[in-house]
């Protein structure tokens, strides 16, 4: 999956997410350039800084770490302002274990 | 660009040409526009001529200018493109071109078998490609389950034996 | 590789020494394409194809392994490998889709080579379970067993699988394309809303022959095929099947995603289609493709019945749990004595599909102790044991309920189709499990169910309507309204031989709020219901009016 480009300046702050090569899992990354399993190990951009991160994001694609990168905006809880990335964070909203 | 035949790189005789510039000597591919435009004094010319089909362009549609070709090149514009197969295949099966037929554009390793299958014959690859590579995922699988162009040695079934040279 | 034994009874197609030579090539290929890849050889735009067509996907958490299960026959080594590759890469489930495969939904791209290897120990694969190709056949599930039938689809199922596995010419087509086949005149394969519908028949002389449709299909702009032919004689099949496909590859869009289904084409195309896939055909050195009569036999012999006992048709046992269970469960089997066995997995409350390594495990037992060793996938995400003896059904019944199989709700309103929805799916808009869940639990109340009599819910969580909702009785499709899920409901579709798309009813509803409005939906089609009439039946005959007012009206 490729970049999907932003039509609209970010307002909020901003981490960057994409899924693991190897792993596929979710992974987050802030100002320190790390991918991280774990939102909270990550410090979110200021919006003036999306462009830059994403630029920092893609280097994470095109070393082979990271594939689909894309700008996941943050409100102020902290946690994504979409609901699909609500779910990308904590997993499945159903329990398949329990069937 | 190299090219790649039979696995391996050879040096490439044909010069692409654009539009109006002048032809020069030697081989070269031109473009359907030019091709149309110019066949009658084209047959006339004493070294061969290729033709840049694109790919939304029927093979139907240049049959009348097939005998004056000793090539064509078809391209890929994405790798995901496949229209180049089908044109392949109709050159060698409807219209019993003998010529090289040459893939071009996004072509990668994992198209290789399949376009010979098709009745390609050899493939632009770009600057600094790997033939063992190319050689490698043309020959690992060597089992078809479906009529082609290539020589393949019938198996019990639908199956063959893949000669994919 | 150590083939596994597979029982000796079971009508899978049989591998033989070059099939499974071919299968090891192809992990090794694949092997070679996942080593590319991590080394930076190829980019995730050329990867992306290349891994799709061996069914791996990457959504929301994970990666995805989609596993071709051909035409929806299983042996039960099969399905108890299927388990163990539940338990060692996955979290101990796996989910039937409707299209007859399995997924796996927490797999790794490094550990994809060794499950491919495993399940190939039982002769089976991944290829083109995704990507621009053709897709596995899909078929009838109670093939070999129906009384209906007339011509074995599973025989031209296996030959269109092997036609198509790795086709040099249709690997990169515009978009992707499904067969269905049926070969039985009551349709339930869906085969009028695929990209080609092959309905097998014989002629007055008893010949093979195949109405063919095409450029039927859901997504965006679902339409219903057209027919193009209405009797290929057998040795044809294979080479028109070509020439549709080489007019497609030739023709289909392919810059805009949405347009790129031979439906567009075929639709905008009309009676021209027919003329350019004829011109291709006669042009054709005719002879390389044909299909051989030796060939259909041979292949045929692969699915010959199983040595069935003579026996006569029984009484069933009186227990009215086990009764309610046969009622909805147990059909009728063109070999007397024996019945065909719609396994659940559907259980109120649960998720669609779903089946844990334990349940697939205890199916395959069951299958050996009672269906030949065989199992069937069916396009409703259930599975089905073919051929039972009757005087058997009871222990079946128990051993099923043993394991939480015996839910006896097959047919009706709780038998919901559901795709995975944005729990799983990076296209969702909206989630669609929880919603066939909650839906399941207000209709809990068996009574009440079979009161309602037969009624298929579908869902959807996008328009690519991977949960079929636009046939169903009542489709359901999750769209994305400024953030918030909301669900739109169409009324009145069909799959079967009055395939028909549902007519949307109004605007969406809330995700609080679709629940109450399939209830209303359904007291709407009890109030005004003849005696015996389906909801369906019901919906056609008064129109949408009586369910619009009921819905919209108080506001
Ligand atoms: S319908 Fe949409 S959400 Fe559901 S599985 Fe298909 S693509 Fe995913």
């Amino acid at each position: 999956m490729s970049s999907k480009a932003k039509s609209r300046p970010a307002t909020s702050p901003v981490v960057f997410s994409g899924n693991g090569l190897r792993d596929g899992r979710v992974a987050w990354m802030g100002t320190e350039g790390r991918w991280e399993p774990r939102l909270g190990a990550v410090t979110p951009f200021a919006p003036e800084a999306a462009a830059e991160g994403l630029a920092l994001a893609q280097q994470g694609e095109r070393q082979q770490r990271v594939v689909g990168v894309y700008a996941v905006e943050l409100g102020a809880d902290g946690l994504p302002l979409k609901f699909r990335e609500r779910l990308r964070l904590g997993g499945p909203s159903i329990d398949a274990e329990a069937a | 660009m190299p090219l790649l035949e039979d696995g391996r790189l050879r040096p490439d005789p044909w010069a692409s040409v654009d539009d109006d510039v002048p032809l020069p000597d030697g081989p070269v591919i031109l473009g359907l526009e030019q091709l149309r435009r110019e066949a009658p004094a084209l047959a006339r010319r004493n070294a061969p001529i290729g033709l840049a089909l694109p790919p939304e362009t029927a093979p139907a549609e240049v049959a009348p200018l097939l005998g004056l070709l000793s090539l064509v090149a078809l391209r890929l514009p994405k790798a995901k493109d496949g229209r180049a197969f089908t044109q392949a295949r109709a050159l060698r099966e409807y219209h019993g071109f003998t010529g090289e037929i040459r893939a071009t554009g996004h072509v990668i390793p994992d198209h290789y078998a399949m376009l010979l299958r098709c009745g390609v014959s050899t493939v632009e690859v770009p600057e600094g490609a790997d033939p063992a590579v190319w050689d490698a995922c043309r020959r690992v699988v060597d089992i078809g389950y479906q009529a082609a162009l290539s020589a393949d040695a019938p198996l019990s079934l639908l199956r063959r034996r893949l000669r994919v040279a | 590789m150590n083939a596994t034994v597979i029982p000796p009874f079971a009508r899978t197609y049989r591998y033989d020494a070059i099939d499974r030579e071919f299968l090891a090539e192809r992990i090794a290929e694949f092997r070679g394409q996942v080593a590319r890849r991590l080394a930076g050889d190829l980019t995730e735009d050329e990867f992306k194809p290349l891994r799709l067509m061996n069914g791996l996907y990457l959504q929301l958490h994970a990666y995805m392994l989609r596993v071709a299960i051909p035409y929806g026959v299983l042996n039960a080594p099969q399905l108890r490998q299927l388990a163990m590759i539940a338990r060692r890469w996955d979290r101990g489930f796996g989910h039937f889709t409707t299209r007859q495969n399995i997924q796996f939904n927490w797999t790794k791209l490094e550990d994809v080579p060794e499950m491919l290897e495993a399940l190939a120990e039982v002769d089976m694969h991944a290829i083109q379970t995704s990507g621009n190709c053709i897709r596995n056949v899909t078929t009838d599930e109670y093939a070999g067993a129906s009384p209906d039938e007339v011509v074995d689809p599973r025989v031209y199922a296996e030959i269109l699988r092997q036609w198509s596995t790795l086709h040099p010419e249709f690997t990169w087509l515009p978009r992707k394309f499904k067969f269905a086949i049926t070969g039985s005149p009551s349709d339930r394969v869906a085969s009028l809303v695929h990209d080609i519908g092959v309905a097998a028949k014989r002629n007055a002389e008893g010949e093979v022959g195949f109405e063919i449709h095409v450029g039927g299909g859901l997504g965006r702009t679902p339409l219903i095929g057209r027919r193009l032919y209405d009797f290929v004689p057998e040795a044809e099949f294979l080479g028109r099947m070509e020439a549709i496909l080489r007019v497609y590859n030739a023709l289909g869009e392919r810059d805009n995603i949405y347009k790129a289904r031979i439906k567009i084409l075929v639709r905008d195309l009309g009676e021209e289609f027919r003329a350019l896939v004829d011109a291709e055909y006669d042009r054709m050195p005719q002879q390389a493709y044909r299909l051989d009569p030796e060939i259909v036999a041979a292949i045929a012999a692969h699915f010959a019945p199983p040595p069935f006992a003579r026996l006569e048709d029984r009484p069933l046992p009186q227990d009215p749990a086990f009764a309610a269970w046969a009622r909805a469960s147990v059909r009728p089997h063109k070999q007397p004595g024996y019945a065909s066995v719609t396994i659940s997995l559907k259980p109120i409350g649960g998720i669609p599909g779903d089946a844990s390594a334990s349940q697939m495990e205890a199916v395959a037992d069951l299958a050996e102790r009672h269906s030949f060793g065989e199992i069937r996938v069916s396009h409703v995400q259930n599975l089905v044991l073919p051929h039972v003896r009757q005087e058997d059904l009871h222990a079946l019944w128990q051993g099923l309920a043993a394991h939480g199989l015996a839910t006896p709700n097959i047919g009706l309103i709780s038998d919901i189709i559901a795709c995975p929805g944005m729990d799983y799916c990076a296209l969702a808009t909206a989630r669609s499990i929880p919603v066939a869940q909650r839906i399941s639990e207000r209709f809990a109340d068996l009574d009440r169910q079979h009161d309602i009599g037969e009624c298929f819910i579908n869902i959807s969580g996008c328009i690519n309507a991977c949960g079929h909702h636009h046939v169903a009785h009542i489709g359901i499709l999750g769209v994305d309204k400024r953030g918030e899920e909301v669900y739109q409901v169409t009324l009145g579709g069909s799959a079967t031989n009055d395939a028909a798309i549902g007519e949307l009813i109004g605007p969406a509803f809330g995700y609080d709020d679709i629940v109450d409005a399939i209830e209303t939906i359904i007291r709407t089609h009890i109030a005004h219901r003849a005696p015996g009439e389906r909801f369906v039946d019901t919906y056609r005959r008064i129109g949408a009016a009586p369910f619009k007012e009921a819905l919209y009206a108080v506001a």
